[in-house]
């Protein structure tokens, strides 16, 4: 009597997975520990580190939206995508300071408001970067990764590898680039606003008043712009022709070819539009943090392609929801946990994710494909 | 004894004791300097984890990019028991890592057996138990250690200081080894059910985490002569030529038997078709984890070796850019053959650390990472699947199990070709 109670309660707590949940559930609960006992000690702090995260999480969003369109349509984790963020901000940085390309607006319309030829002015340095990556990327796309289309997918795999190494260290050659940390010289001035019970006030003095969160006209920029990118990007996808063909050749490359459409034209306008993203992701990433560095996209973009698989890699939606989580973490365990580990908890909250879902938050069903 | 090794097995071997002895009389004599004596043993270290990594990706099919984690586990863990032996004279180092890793080596194998019985048990209750047990087992290992270091230590100092250092530095080796290959089963058990991908990238996450912890050794780990992201310095350079030789023979051929073995079958069946095979009867989730265990314990055995070479180790040697070094050698080579793995991890060792640091012209030393990826661009295009492809020289090549009614098989496979053309 007593064994068989005992072996059904043993069944039950194999059939029902208690030992894993349970195993689950602690470090959830440990972090939510941690983060409630921040949240009640310091409020503010707390609303400061998530703005913070914010800012963080949308750059990391522009880069991952490239990870995420290139895998869904040709399957390759395109390791190359980090060292072209770099390369937009390179572009930028020497767009700014050889050419002055930010100062345009105000020495060709001198009657306009300072206010608007700015914006004008960053707006036309992004985009310089943008096209600049776009076709980048198109070059690398016929180079490295076409000739292999039909090869085993870890030969492009490898050849990715190939051209990140080439970015990387062909920038870092002195007629190239530098190999030296280069400090950015932003298009515009910061101005940080100080945001509190009181209302707004800008940020004069060195210490900030008692009470406020500080947010800067930097981190408006990178949100902003970002929100701007990510809807026009969903705007391309799904109400484009071009959008309808990048999904039906992700969907199915050989039907797509027997319905008229142009696939290799569309994997390449893939790569273009994933490598604008990352381009403008590189000159956001550089005005924020104003300094550049030829090995600078290696873990950003090893970041936010974290962020894309804890998405679900190749769901547009799931790489910004993932970047978000990333630079949440990323701020929060750097904040309230430790700050070298901050990476390793990054990727612990990748490794949990994948446990509880396997093919990330919004992926599909792993579709076996030869 | 002689008659009953095959024609290839003694070309294999003769072939290899007379490589070694050229090599081993060119070094002694000077004749290859120190230089290139490193390289030749730095190539057979990454022959040794590339094999490990062709194990799991190559024949097993498991796209992991973990092997380099394991690698600095291995590297690490074998440094830090010599460097205790030889710096602060004392063995507690090499003791706690042998009782730690023999007692919850024998907890999970018994545990595995229990478990292996329970039907329906997921993944991650089973790894929960595992890690549980393990810790246990480690916490005791530690508090045994301690008390019996002093015994071992006057123990090992009985003996010819020489001798001992050996003594200490084969131990140290095998025991990271099977530490590297405990910490894959672990981590192996709940990841391994991921999809190909997604198990890639959480593998590579692993990688990066242990180059963290190797960042924070002193500080978070609390091994202060790791000396974090300093990097540790003065490990006896005990790694010598007849060494890495050995061991990769050893490995070579342990490798080569257990993939002619019905074990090895089912391991390379699981890369074939997961499906075709688990209709054969085979465990696909019991070969997956054997061939990851067997590949890390062989990272780890590699990153033993290595610590020994160059008495220094670096964190930013473990960082997960290079952990693609094994996976481009094994594509290079030919996934699924070991004599292309051999081969290029040779040739990766002489063209990336020989050649191109030497032969460069003067003013154009940083071209070493430029040349580097467009070699590896060249390749790829000209020969996407490898050097080597599947080529094995006749003795590593696979043999099928003989038909047992040879010339029934054969008019049946006729009558299937006739009416296939």
């Amino acid at each position: 009597m007593n064994t068989s109670t005992n072996s059904t309660f043993f069944q039950t707590v194999i059939q029902k997975r208690w030992l894993g949940k349970a195993f689950l559930l602690l470090l959830t609960a440990l972090a939510v520990w941690r983060i409630a006992t921040a949240l009640m000690a310091d409020p503010l702090l707390f609303l400061q580190q998530v703005v913070n995260g914010l800012q963080l999480g949308f750059v990391y969003a522009l880069i991952a939206l490239g990870y995420t369109m290139v895998y869904g349509i040709v399957r390759l984790i395109n390791f190359a995508h980090g060292d072209v963020f770099m390369v937009g901000s390179f572009v930028s940085f020497y767009s700014i300071t050889r050419f002055q390309l930010h100062l345009w607006p105000t020495s060709v319309f001198p009657a306009m408001s300072e206010n608007l030829s700015n914006v004008i002015g960053v707006l036309t340095v992004i985009v310089v970067a943008m096209i600049a990556c776009a076709l980048l990327a198109i070059v690398i796309e016929r180079v490295a990764y076409k000739p292999l289309r039909n090869a085993p997918r870890i030969s492009a795999l490898i050849t990715a590898i190939g051209v990140s190494f080439f970015l990387e260290y062909f920038a870092a050659l002195d007629f190239v680039f530098s190999a030296n940390f280069i400090t950015y010289k932003r298009p515009i001035e910061v101005v940080t606003w100080a945001i509190g019970a009181n209302g707004i006030t800008q940020l004069s003095g060195d210490a900030p008043p008692e009470g406020t969160i500080l947010l800067s006209n930097i981190a408006l920029i990178i949100i902003v712009t970002s929100i701007l990118l990510v809807v026009a990007l969903q705007f391309i996808v799904h109400k484009t022709r071009i959008g309808k063909a990048m999904r039906t050749v992700a969907y199915d490359k050989q039907t797509a070819r027997l319905m008229g459409i142009n696939a290799d034209a569309v994997i390449s306008t893939t790569f273009a539009i994933g490598a604008a993203l990352a381009g403008a992701a590189g000159v956001l990433y550089a005005i924020a943090f104003s300094q550049i560095f030829f090995v600078m996209g290696i873990l950003p973009g090893l970041k936010a392609f974290v962020a894309a698989v804890l998405g679900g890699i190749g769901s547009l939606p799931g790489a910004l929801l993932g970047a978000l989580i990333m630079g949440q973490a990323e701020v929060l365990s750097a904040a309230y946990i430790s700050t070298p580990l901050r990476d390793a908890i990054a990727f612990s909250i990748l490794i949990v994710v994948l446990l509880v879902r396997p093919t990330g938050l919004f992926g599909e069903p792993e579709r076996e494909k030869a | 004894m002689m008659s009953k090794l095959s024609k290839p097995t003694l070309w294999f071997l003769g072939s290899s004791v007379a490589i070694y002895v050229v090599l081993q009389i060119l070094v002694s004599t000077g004749l290859l300097n120190s230089f290139w004596d490193t390289i030749i043993r730095i190539g057979a270290v990454m022959a040794i984890v590339s094999i490990g990594l062709n194990l799991i990706y190559g024949f097993n099919g498991q796209f992991s990019l973990g092997q380099w984690g394991f690698y600095a586990i291995g590297a690490y863990a074998a440094a830090d028991v010599t460097y205790r032996w030889t710096v602060n004279k004392s063995a507690d180092g090499l003791v706690i890592l042998f009782l730690a890793t023999a007692l919850s080596g024998a907890s999970i194998l018994w545990l595995h057996q229990r478990i292996a019985k329970v039907r329906g048990i997921d993944p991650l209750s089973a790894f929960t138990i595992y890690l549980t047990s393990t810790i246990a087992w480690s916490a005791l290992a530690f508090w045994v250690g301690i008390t019996a270091t002093p015994a071992v230590t006057a123990l090992l100092n009985m003996l010819p200081a020489a001798i001992a250092l050996q003594i200490v530095f084969i131990v140290a080796v095998l025991f990271s080894a099977i530490l590297a290959a405990e910490i894959s089963y672990l981590f192996g058990l709940p990841i391994l059910s991921l999809g190909s991908d997604y198990f890639g990238i959480a593998t590579l996450g692993f990688t990066v985490i242990v180059k963290i912890l190797l960042d924070n050794s002193d500080t978070l780990l609390g091994f202060v002569e790791m000396k974090g992201a300093r990097g540790m310095i003065g490990i006896p350079k005990i790694t010598t030529l007849f060494w890495v030789f050995f061991f990769l023979m050893v490995v070579i051929v342990l490798v080569r038997n257990l993939l002619r073995s019905s074990y090895g079958r089912a391991i390379i069946s699981v890369r074939e078709d997961e499906i075709a095979a688990k209709a054969m009867g085979i465990d696909v989730a019991e070969y997956k984890i054997v061939a990851f265990v067997l590949g890390s314990f062989l990272a780890g055995l590699a990153g033993g070796l290595y610590a020994h070479i160059n008495g220094f180790l670096h964190p930013n040697t473990f960082n997960f850019i290079k952990s693609f070094d094994p996976m481009i050698i094994i594509v290079f080579g030919g996934l699924g053959s070991i004599t292309g793995t051999i081969f290029a991890s040779f040739a990766w060792a002489l063209v990336l650390e020989g050649i191109l640091r030497i032969f460069l012209p003067q003013g154009f030393e940083t071209w070493r990472f430029v040349v580097y990826p467009l070699l590896l661009l060249v390749i790829m295009l000209l020969r996407p699947k490898g050097i080597f492809g599947d080529y094995e020289i006749p003795f590593l090549r696979q043999v099928l199990p003989k038909p047992r009614h040879p010339e029934k098989e054969k008019i049946e496979a006729e009558k299937i070709a006739e009416v296939q053309p």
